[in-house]
Order: C-alpha cells, then structure tokens, then sequence
C-alpha cells in the first residue's frame, strides 16, 4: 500500500463472539484511501461496509471487537488505541457522517450548541471563536443564513438541509478523513445529488479523504473515484470506478453492475442475481459467492481466492487467476 | 410562547372550575347546612330567615358561582368543629406539609437521578444489580412500615432523632419553618426519607430506563462519532433528554405526596395538612373537606400547567410547534 495514503486498512478482521461460537464479520479486508480521494464502499446489506466504517472508527458494539489486521490513519496505527485515546482521533481526524439526518442529531440542542461543542473539542478556541467558525461551516455546506440558523434547533431544518449540518458537524475538527455512512440514503433523489456534490467539492477543496459507504452504485458512479465492492465480509473487488463499472472483473460485480436500471435504455428485464447472500454464520468454504456463480469451478469451493492484481484493480476470483496462468 | 401558556392556564381553570363543583356539590348531598346550624330553640322563622340569609333558597347555579368567587377569593367558610376560619386553619397546617413534601421531592431527585444513571452505564456491575434489588423492596414496602421501620431504629433503639413533631418553628410572615431551627431540620430528616422512598426508587428506575433507551440512539452514536467524550454524552447528551419524563413524574407525584403525605403525617404525628383532613373527617367538617379538596386539586391543577410549560422551555420542538 502506498505511503501516502491517509487511511490504510491492512487485512482487518472482525469478530462477533456469540452462544452459538464466533461469528466473522469481516474477513481479511484491505483498503486505502489517499487525500482528496473518495473510495466508494458498495455491496448488499449485511456485507459489511458499515461495520468497516466503524471498525476504523473504534465504535463497533460489543461484542465485536477487532480480532486481526491493522489500520493506519496518516502513518498512525489506531486499531490498537484505548477508547479514551480514540475519543481524540474521532471527530478530530476522523469525521463522521450518519444515514439517517433526522436522528443523528440531539434535537435538545441548537446546531450552533452542538458544532461549537465538537470545535471546542477539538481545536483550541474561545467560545467566541467557535461560534464565528460554526457559522463559517454552516455557510460553507451551503445553508442560507448561517448567522440566523446557527442558533436554530434541529428540528427546524428540513432533512436535506439536516445533512448538511450532520456534514458541518463531520468537518468541524478539520478532520483527514471523513467516514460517510449512507449519506444519501435517507434523502430525497434530488437532494441526494445535491449532498454528493457538495461531498465531492469538499473534498476537493480541502483534501480530505472519504469513505463513501452505499448500496448506491448511482452514488458511487457520480461521486467515487474507486470503489471497493463487498459480498459477505470479504472483499471482492476493488478498483478506479469507471473501470470496475466498464470492465467488471469479479462475476458479483458484474452482477450488481447488471442489475442497475439504465435511463433510455430499453430492457425487457433487470439482471439479478439468484440467491441470496449467505448469513455470516454459514459463509461457505471457498469462495463465498459460489453457490451464485454462473461461472462457478470446482476449485471455488475448496480454496478461498486471494485478490489478484490486473489492470487498475484487483479482485478476488479464481477466473482471473486462470487467464493469468493460461 | 405566550399563546401557549395562556392555553395552559386557560386549561387549568377549566379544571378548578369543575373541582369546585364537585367540592360544591359535597355541601348539597351532606344534608340540610340548617338542620346542624340551627340548634333546638329556632322557630321555623327563624330558620327560614337564616336559610334566606345564607342564600340557600336561591337557584342552583347561583349557589354554585357564589362559592366559586368566594373559594377564589380564599373564602371557605367557617369549620363546624370549632368555628374558626377554614383557610386560617389550613394556612396554618399547609407549611409543614409543603416543607416535608418540596424536602422529599428534593432528596427523591438529588438521590434517584444519580443513582438511575449510575445503574444504566454500569448495567451487570454488581453495584448496579444490587441498587436494582433493592430498589424492588423501595417500591413495594408501604410508606407507614417504613415510617415506623424508621422511628424503630433511629428514635427508639439509637435515640438520635425525635420520633414525632415538628420541632421548633420560626415564624415567617404567616409561613412557619423548620428549616431554620437545628431541631426543626432534625425533626423533618425521618419524615422526608419515609416519604421520598418509594420516589427515589421510581425516579431511578425511570431514568434507568430512559437512559438505556436513549443511549442506543444515533445521535448518541453519532456524538461518539464527533469525538465528543463518553462523561459529556452520559451526562449532557443523554441526561438531558431523559428529563421530561422525570419532570412529568416528580411533578405528578409532588400532587400525590401532598395528598399522602397524611400517612406520614399520621405516623410522625407531623402537624399538616394531611392529619388536619384526617380529622375532619372524623367529624364530618364538610367546610374543611371541601376547601382541602379545592386546595389538593389546585396544587395537582398549578404543577400540571407549569410542568407543560417546563416541557416547552426544555424542549425547542414543543416551542415552536404552537407558534
């Protein structure tokens, strides 16, 4: 992985103690992200991008706990801090932005209250200071009247305009990195694109990196500049968006790649993929997208596949590892 | 804002109104207010005078207003057992009760806020499943067994504490206090634990729950994000909107441990309210029945209106949804 990188997840592994033995949540995941980089984190529900953002974060739930990897943020390990230690890495370093705008903020206190908290947290400021600051990040995520509406309570937003202030509160310790858990998922579609490009221009004005987590691949096309694609706690794919889009190389991918409905293009049906991911508690051995598979080999069901470098990205299938061979 | 709480205020003379014809109709259905003024002398003149005089031959509704006006005014009458003003003797009675019950609301807050918190952030820790235990035994011992639990071991058997009474008062205004004399503020410490007992356990198990409830919220979640530490999201983050239930409930019990505390009362021989109702009720004193019931109903009715208005001056949404 490059040493330039701002986040650098090497081979990290979660696990789920339960009654009914351990259950993995992640499995050998491997990503980076440089600065100004956006990476798109896309799969099904229950693949794990979530719990990828959160395992960076220090803010799995227990029982789960980071059971083998590392991760390295701007040449710093931080998987192994103390919760009082990453305290000061969240928010600061790491900047967060939730699904749900409604609810991720306290609606007992005013905007204003809640941004100059998370300034005065972490950057050295008076009071007066931070305020003039919330103002200037409220005016910079483009919300009209920043003077007035800092002191506005949540609920006087509408849910758009709620993101934005969930995205001033991300940037407000001017952090590196900005771990987005489904930011647009809960809006409507033309806010979503809205957020994505203030997303976009954020990070092209300050160089911070993103995490983009989506089940959105309309989302990450706009947005991305690569994208990692997860199936079951395990990375399948990953690579720079319009290649992974134009030239799919793992069959899931291809899979999720067909089954996005195309404006204009006329198709009797959508693809989709048979089955259902498997449950963590009985991912089958070898690759864990063989029963799916239309390209399913006998190797796939005994040896796990590695990735496998070729072109721009890489992926993890026995099929490339082949036409490397031939 | 201002809209708000004269819907609020509107609201609770809406109330009082109906209390008072219910206290009202107390004196109708306890027979003829002539037959026990009157003694055994009277003409029947003299007692159709007196019936004219009193304004019972007017209708109704007449009646009904003019002890409204008279009972705002703090006109109760005049009790049958030994003559004196209602109001008088119940000003007299109401510091003593209002003292002990502002004292064990205090105590119930002060001790069942903390204690709920501590038992939601160290769920399983031995402490917190010891306080929860014990909390069940709070909830259901009666108050009049811990009373007397009380006077049994810190007046008789340790003789530390005075066992009844009030001690010495000082008198302010019309207002006499305990809390200003050593033996006063001595004589209120068993009365108040008896009586906030069953508050503390249910305040902290109200915030118990409340907490662990809104702890699993995102936007809990979403300061842990924000790095905001885990002492500032217990207490400020968390706390804060655990409070209107808390308020709500303190508030609506401060009514119900005015009017119960008469078993403290009785158990302490504790000179309030409670024990004054207790014997007009063996005497049948309808006048002080009656203006203990308006008086009981207006302090519910006046904590009930400003507890909405608590609620909007903690909650922004409540604010704004009326402008």
């Amino acid at each position: 992985m490059s040493e330039s990188a701002i986040l650098d997840v090497r081979s990290l592994r979660v696990e789920f103690p339960g009654r009914h033995g351990t259950v993995t949540a992640l499995d050998d995941i491997s990503l980076s992200i440089e600065p100004g980089e956006i990476l798109g984190v896309v799969g099904e529900s229950g693949a794990g991008k979530s719990m990828t953002g959160l395992a960076v974060q220090g803010l799995l739930e227990p029982p789960g706990y980071v059971a083998g990897g590392e991760v390295w943020l701007a040449g710093r390990r931080i998987d192994q801090l103390s919760d009082r230690e990453m305290e000061k890495v969240r928010g600061a370093e790491i900047g967060a932005i939730f699904q749900d705008p409604l609810t991720s903020l306290n609606p007992l206190f005013s905007v204003g209250q809640q941004l100059t908290e998370t300034i005065r947290l972490h950057l050295d400021m008076g009071r007066a200071d931070a305020r003039r600051r919330a103002i200037e990040l409220l005016k910079e995520v483009g919300i009209p009247a920043p003077e007035v509406r800092v002191d506005h309570f949540p609920h006087q937003f509408s849910g758009g305009m709620r993101q934005r202030v969930v995205i001033a509160l991300a940037l407000a310790g001017q952090p590196k990195l900005i771990i987005a858990d489904e930011p647009t998922t809960a809006l409507d579609v033309s806010i979503q694109a809205q957020i994505t490009a203030l997303l976009r221009s954020l990070c092209d004005d300050h160089g911070t990196a993103v995490m983009l987590v989506t089940h959105d691949m309309g989302v990450i096309a706009e947005t991305a500049d690569r994208v990692a694609v997860m199936y079951a706690g395990r990375l399948v794919e990953i690579g720079l968006v319009a290649d992974v889009i134009a030239r799919p190389q793992h069959p899931y991918t291809v899979g999720l790649m067909g089954s996005i409905p195309e404006l204009g293009a006329r198709v009797p049906m959508l693809a989709q993929i048979d089955g259902s991911m498997p449950r963590l508690d009985a991912i089958p051995s070898g690759c864990a997208f063989n029963p799916r598979c239309p390209h399913v080999m006998a190797r796939c069901r005994t040896d796990r596949p590695e990735m496998i470098a070729r072109g721009t990205g890489a992926s993890a299938c026995w099929l490339n590892a082949t036409e490397d061979a031939a | 804002m201002l809209v708000f709480i004269l819907q609020r205020v509107l609201n609770a003379v809406m109330v009082m109104l109906a209390v008072a014809l219910l206290a009202f109709l107390i004196f109708q259905f306890a027979g003829d207010p002539v037959a026990q003024l009157a003694n055994e002398q009277m003409s029947q003149a003299d007692r159709d005078a007196l019936r004219e005089r009193l304004g019972l031959n007017d209708g109704f509704v007449t009646q009904y207003l003019r002890f409204v006006v008279n009972a705002a005014q703090g006109n109760f009458g005049i009790s049958y057992r030994n003559g004196q003003e209602v109001l008088g003797l119940i000003a007299a009675r109401f510091p003593a009760t209002m003292e002990l019950v502002l004292v064990a609301t205090a105590l119930s807050l002060l001790i069942g806020i903390p204690l709920g918190v501590l038992t939601a952030i160290h769920r399983g820790r031995w402490f917190s499943e010891a306080l929860q235990f014990t909390s069940i035994i709070g909830v259901s011992l009666p108050s009049f067994v811990v009373g007397i639990l009380l006077i049994l071991v810190f007046s008789v058997i340790l003789g530390i504490m005075p066992a009844f009474g009030r001690g010495e008062v000082v008198q302010l205004g019309w207002w006499s206090t305990g809390l200003l004399t050593p033996s006063g503020r001595l004589a209120l410490v068993l009365p108040a634990i008896s009586l906030s007992l069953y508050q503390i356990t249910l305040i902290m198990r109200l915030v118990r729950a409340e907490m662990m409830e809104v702890m699993r919220s995102d936007f809990v979640k979403f300061a842990r994000a924000r790095g905001v530490p885990r002492w500032r999201i217990q207490y400020i983050h968390a706390l804060k909107n655990c409070l209107m239930p808390v308020i709500t409930m303190t508030a609506m019990n401060m009514g119900a441990l005015i009017a119960f505390a008469l078993i403290t009362e009785t158990v302490f021989q504790w000179p309030g309210m409670g024990m004054l109702f207790i014997q007009a009720v063996t005497f049948i004193d309808i006048p002080v029945m009656a203006a203990y019931l308006c008086i009981i109903s207006f302090i519910f009715v006046a904590l009930n209106t400003i507890v909405d208005i608590t609620y909007a001056v903690i909650d922004p949404r409540l604010r704004h949804a009326t402008r």
